[in-house]
């Protein structure tokens, strides 16, 4: 007596949602996490990746089935079964999706707001803030004339940031370069150091064109718009060095932006900053450009 | 529905070429012009395709030592503007439709013939304009995007040109989508119903709904480009009071919209091709229609989702992530849809029907990523990567080329009344497909790993892949081969076709091929089940079961 095939079928599912969430839990594209960022973009990952492959080899599973099952044998010159629709089945396959869809949504926005991305949302001098931009004329003029405290352009946050003690860094992005100043020594730095598990906040600005900060190991990326200071702040966790890189088409050597973040273990970041005081700038200089 | 009489179509006068001459000529037949549109944006596939070949061979090597740097951006400039704006928009839309249209809708001509000729022939002087620009003055060196203030400052005079071009194309494309709009809603024969037209009429509809509506916004936009870079406007410059992010809002406005240009007319292509080679009716051709223009209202509410390291306001980004997600949806009707169609049907393998299943297989795999790039956490990290690149050509080439090559293999009888050469077909497949994504899912690990997208050098690590990409790339161009052989040989020399070779009951396949020129002798046939294959459900087909599955069907 032959399978029936509803158990057929949920066997099949069951195999599929396993190998999917085998897939997700193991196999690793990403390069490695190091910042509080990184876990929660992991965590997201696995979870799109696990949905991903289940739909991908679920349907070029059943389309592959369709192609061997019901390929046309030689000399048959007849016609398939006149199936014009099932609307049952048709709002099924309609749900599914929506339900797919709304809740990787929803968990996104979960990851997006412990990101700290919705940070700027809450803030109700923020909020105020943009909305006063919002006649943009006068804003940028006045942003370029005088210093009235400039409108910030939010890239993400990072929560938890306020305690700790923020390490501010001013970045400054031309053709072809990321420059580096640290307030705090008055120095001015070609490679950007900062210290595992002290927050940093990136106050970035564009010199020229559209440049973009990105830094694959902290899953961070924020372009940085001529006109338009913006302020991006993480938590670096790994000790290690990381690529930095531009990731907006800026000019001739695009490619050649780049630059690297060393994340120091707190003992070796404090003697770094000490050794980089103005009077050793000259020394830092050349190889920062380099 | 008013119009009773088919168009009274101009006589042509004896200056009008006959024969061959016709295709070099300003015809208003619209099969002419459909296959002029054909082989011209063929032919720039082909330059669009040595451009791609260019920059792999850059990519080679993790430093940039192939051709200069300018010219490396001048290169991926070029080959994203002319692969978008001069193949795959007017192949899917221009050409398939110009052809196929009147047809379905039991037309002599489209609304507009002399527009229509002009649509076409707008687009050689703009890709000649375009690859001119390279020789002469400097290519633009933007990318296909143009982001300013980088367009303002990079030479101006290719800029410039770039932006002339694209302005004529925009302009054509919009011609042919007034055009598409008044033929499907008004040409149509009498007694045809809206409900009753093949779905790619509706996919042209809905396709050319969004032309209309999206292209005026990218031609403000490039005049207003223009006016910043030649009478040093402040529009979009920054140290001039103006604003950058102004320009990328507007830009994707039209710009995202323009995948569903151009992936809309491929699904209707495609639900033409399925159904004929698995001998089954279209499934859910209501969810089908509804599903069209759910995408293309979603499809103009999106845009943003291209900005979201452009410092948009939090509010913003999570409007664009549940707004382009919630595409999935429609999207997923369709496909779903298809697999139903195959599903109990008698699938002839051939090269179209091949063609069409890798079609699903790479859309649903750029579908997956895609939803992936709508959260914003997603993206931010991969925005502007290697991702990004793997998952669009998996969109556009995945989807869409691979459409179009199905598409030629299915209609290339009625437009030449010869059979294209089935093993030859195959072997065009097989390396197709095989290049294809050895070229391009590599990409996505290299985004995910720091590869930044439009760069000449890149961190030595990602040397192999780059590398295996590079050989796909070239199995790519060997594929084009095979092709270009079957096309010609097959023109002249193929198995004739006969009228209707795969058993078609869709329109063009009512007639002579290649069709007269009024496209029927007699009336125009009224085809109100285009997708009328099949046997009832429960009655067995006499010549196709054997006894012994007669006989188990009765106990």
């Amino acid at each position: 007596m032959p399978i029936p095939s509803a158990i057929v079928t949920l066997v099949l599912g069951m195999i599929l949602v396993l190998s999917g969430l085998w897939v997700g839990q193991n196999v690793n594209l990403l390069p490695a996490a190091a910042s509080t960022n990184a876990p929660l973009y992991d965590e997201l990952f696995a979870v799109l990746f696990t949905i991903g492959t289940i739909l991908f080899l679920g349907i070029v599973g059943l389309l592959i089935f369709s192609l061997v099952r019901f390929r046309r044998r030689d000399g048959d010159l007849g016609d398939g079964v006149a199936v014009e629709g099932n609307l049952q089945l048709e709002i099924f396959w309609t749900a599914i999706p929506a339900i797919v869809v709304l809740f990787v949504g929803i968990y996104s926005y979960d990851i997006y707001d412990r990101m700290g991305g919705m940070i700027p949302l809450a803030d109700p001098h923020a909020m105020h803030g943009s909305m006063g931009s919002a006649v943009m004329p006068a804003s940028v003029e006045e942003l370029v004339t005088q210093d009235v405290e400039p409108r910030l352009w939010g890239g993400i946050g990072s929560p938890g940031g306020t305690e700790a003690g923020l390490l501010p860094v001013e970045v400054t992005a031309l053709q072809f370069a990321f420059l580096f100043h640290y307030p705090e020594g008055d120095f001015t730095s070609g490679e950007l150091h900062v210290k595992a598990g002290q927050t940093v906040e990136l106050r970035m600005e564009a010199r020229d064109v559209i440049h973009a900060f990105w830094v694959p190991q902290f899953r961070l990326k924020q372009d940085v718009i001529p006109g338009q200071p913006t302020v991006l702040t993480f938590t670096p966790t790994l000790p290690g060095q990381y690529p930095i890189i531009c990731a907006e088409l800026c000019g001739p050597y695009h490619g050649g932006m780049r630059s690297t973040v060393v994340v120091h273990e707190p003992e070796a970041f404090d003697s770094w900053l000490a050794s980089n005081r103005p009077a050793t700038l000259a020394l830092t200089a050349p190889l920062a450009t380099g | 529905m008013t119009l009773s009489l088919p168009p009274q179509t101009s006589h042509p006068s004896n200056l009008q070429p006959e024969g061959w001459l016709r295709y070099l000529s300003f015809s208003l037949d619209h099969k002419v012009i459909g296959l002029q549109y054909l082989v011209t944006a063929f032919f720039f596939y082909l330059v669009g395709g040595a451009l791609a070949g260019m920059i792999r061979v850059e990519l080679l090597s993790p430093i940039s030592d192939f051709m200069p740097r300018e010219t490396y951006n001048e290169v991926l400039t070029l080959h994203g503007t002319v692969m978008i704006f001069l193949w795959i928009v007017p192949v899917v839309n221009g050409g398939f439709g110009n052809y196929l249209i009147p047809f379905y809708v039991g037309a002599r001509d489209m609304a507009f013939p002399r527009l229509n000729a002009v649509a076409f022939w707008l687009i050689p002087p703009a890709g000649f304009l375009l690859i001119a620009s390279y020789f002469i003055a400097g290519a633009a060196q933007s990318g296909w995007t143009a982001y300013p203030p980088l367009s303002l400052t990079t030479p101006a005079a290719g800029q410039v040109v770039w932006i002339l071009s694209v302005l004529l194309l925009g302009g054509s494309s919009i011609f042919g989508g007034i055009n598409f709009i008044a033929t499907v809603l008004k040409m149509r024969r009498p007694g045809l119903g809206m409900m009753q037209l093949p779905m790619y009429c509706w996919a042209m509809l809905g396709t050319s709904i969004l032309v209309v509506l999206a292209t005026p916004v990218l031609a403000g936009t490039l005049v207003l480009l223009s006016f910043d870079i030649i009478a040093h406007t402040g529009f979009f410059n920054p140290a001039l009071g103006g604003n950058a992010v102004v320009y990328q809002h507007l830009f994707w406005f039209y710009s995202h919209p323009a995948v569903y240009i151009m992936v809309l007319p491929a699904f209707g292509l495609v639900s033409e091709i399925l159904p004929v080679h698995a001998r089954k009716p279209l499934f859910g051709y209501t969810t089908m229609v509804y599903s069209i223009l759910g995408i293309v209202f979603l499809g103009l509410i999106v845009w943003a989702h291209h900005m979201f390291t452009s410092a948009t306001p939090p509010w913003m980004r999570l409007f664009f992530t549940i707004a382009t997600a919630f595409i999935a949806v429609p999207t997923g009707i369709k496909f779903f849809n298809w697999l139903a169609t195959l599903w109990g049907g008698k699938i002839a393998l051939n090269s179209a029907m091949l063609f069409s299943c890798a079609f699903i297989v790479h859309f649903v795999f750029g579908g997956i990523t895609g939803v992936a790039l709508a959260q914003v956490p997603f993206d931010i990290h991969v925005h502007d990567t290697y991702f990004v690149v793997g998952h669009f050509h998996y969109i556009v080439y995945g989807g869409t080329v691979f459409v179009v090559f199905g598409s030629i293999y299915h209609w290339f009888p009625k437009f030449t009344g010869r059979m294209l050469n089935e093993p030859l077909g195959r072997l065009h497949f097989l390396l197709t497909f095989i290049g294809f994504n050895l070229c391009f899912a590599p990409q996505h690990w290299l985004g995910l790993n720091g590869m930044p997208r439009r760069v000449a050098e890149y961190d030595p690590q990602f040397t192999l892949l780059n590398q295996l990409s590079s050989v796909g790339a070239l199995l790519m161009a060997i594929s084009t081969l095979p092709f270009l052989v079957n096309v010609v040989w097959s023109a002249l020399a193929g198995q004739v076709a006969g009228d209707n070779p795969w058993n078609a009951l869709t329109p063009e396949w009512l007639t002579s091929s290649p069709p007269p020129v009024e496209n029927w002798k007699g009336p125009a046939p009224l085809v109100t089940h285009p997708y009328g294959y099949g046997v009832p459900e429960g009655q067995i087909d006499l010549k196709a079961v054997s006894g012994l599955e007669i006989w188990s069907e009765g106990r």
